[in-house]
């Protein structure tokens, strides 16, 4: 199995397009995960927020609701929308990878998040097709003989995070 | 499945705990939650039962310390134990980078120790994973009971492949840290094969 990768440049790209789509949907927070529940980019107000357990809590909400789309006969539910007092969660899937979410509040409405998200997704799609070719390459590189920075971790190196 | 940030320089993996219903799974996390340095943990979540009984997962975030450079992130995962959950221990493998099999030492669960190692194997198996190559370790819970079967019986009839076993006592820690380093050091070593 591939694994995820991300470089510096797509960061600061999808940075860029989730900061965006904070301004123009007027949300307060909006954060990208993969659907493992490993948090890839976030923009907002962080600082009041968990958002490692936000991740996992969200990754595993995509996933039971994916499980019951599979039961009724759907494919995916590719939108989930959930409603709080205050704020309210949208949560919609990229590309069939990636969990783009956005907590939002008063501020700003259902319809507002929903037509920003549509714009921001095509734009976040093409950046992590680009991520995915550009793994392919790497991995190409490999069979070619360049070692991963990966390939010289030695025993010592693991065996001393977890030294007291 | 491995995520590497290089832009946060960070290695991500999932390790998922596995094991039949009340064999101590939940009660590992608890326990490495208890013991480690708060700079080093986040929150340990728990989605359970009004009766404690784990219904979906827990989740424990988890620093180790950095490997050239880059930070090593692990995310601990329990699965629900009991039989008919078995949709959502599913869904928890996604992605699994290393798999800790948590079996209880108590005689009367014997089968239900083997049952649930065939399920893992399954439930693998339907996300393209092997049991045969996959990061793995098998802990004997529960040691301290006086109904335990012996460690070298439990080994025959549950050691899959040859992987490190260890004999534990989740409450009070025995074995804990241990098996945690091994599976975290086996999936470290996989990554160095990349």
């Amino acid at each position: 199995m591939t694994d995820f990768v991300l470089f510096d440049e797509e960061f600061q790209q999808i940075k860029e397009v989730i900061g965006r789509l904070k301004a123009d949907a007027q949300a307060k927070v909006v954060f990208i995960v993969d659907k493992n529940g490993q948090q890839i980019a976030a923009q907002g107000d962080l600082e009041s927020l968990d958002t490692t357990s936000l991740a996992s809590l969200t990754a595993g909400n995509v996933a039971a609701t994916d499980g019951l789309a599979k039961l009724i006969g759907e494919k995916e539910f590719p939108v989930l929308f959930h409603e709080g007092e205050k704020d309210n969660v949208y949560i919609s899937i990229v590309g069939q990878r990636v969990i783009l979410v956005i907590i939002f509040d008063e501020r700003s409405s259902l319809g507002l998040v929903r037509l920003r998200v549509r714009k921001a997704t095509q734009d976040l799609e093409r950046i992590f097709d680009a991520i995915q070719r550009k793994v392919e390459e790497e991995k190409e590189r490999r069979h070619e003989g360049v070692d991963s920075p990966f390939a010289e971790i030695t025993d010592e190196d693991i065996d001393s995070l977890f030294r007291e | 499945m491995t995520f590497i940030n290089y832009a946060a320089r960070e290695i991500n993996c999932k390790i998922v705990y596995y094991g039949p219903g009340l064999c101590g799974k939940t009660t590992n996390l608890q326990y490495i939650y208890d013991r480690t340095n708060p700079a080093a943990k986040g929150k340990l979540i728990s989605l359970a039962t009004e009766t404690d009984r784990t219904l979906f997962f827990d989740f424990l975030p988890l620093d180790l310390g950095t490997v050239r450079g880059f930070k090593t992130r692990f995310h601990l995962y329990t699965v629900p134990g009991q039989v008919f959950y078995d949709a959502s221990r599913k869904l928890i493998l996604k992605g699994v980078d290393g798999v800790v099999f948590v079996a209880d030492s108590q005689e009367a669960r014997m089968d239900a120790n083997v049952e649930s190692l065939q399920n893992l194997e399954k439930n693998l198996h339907e996300h393209g994973f092997d049991l045969a190559t996959i990061p793995y370790v098998l802990q004997l819970n529960k040691r301290d009971l006086p109904t335990a079967v012996a460690a070298d019986e439990m080994y025959r009839q549950l050691n899959f492949k040859g992987e490190p076993t260890f004999e534990a006592t989740a409450p009070t820690g025995v074995g804990v840290f241990d098996t945690l380093k091994a599976v975290a050091k086996q999936v470290l070593m996989e990554l160095r094969k990349k």
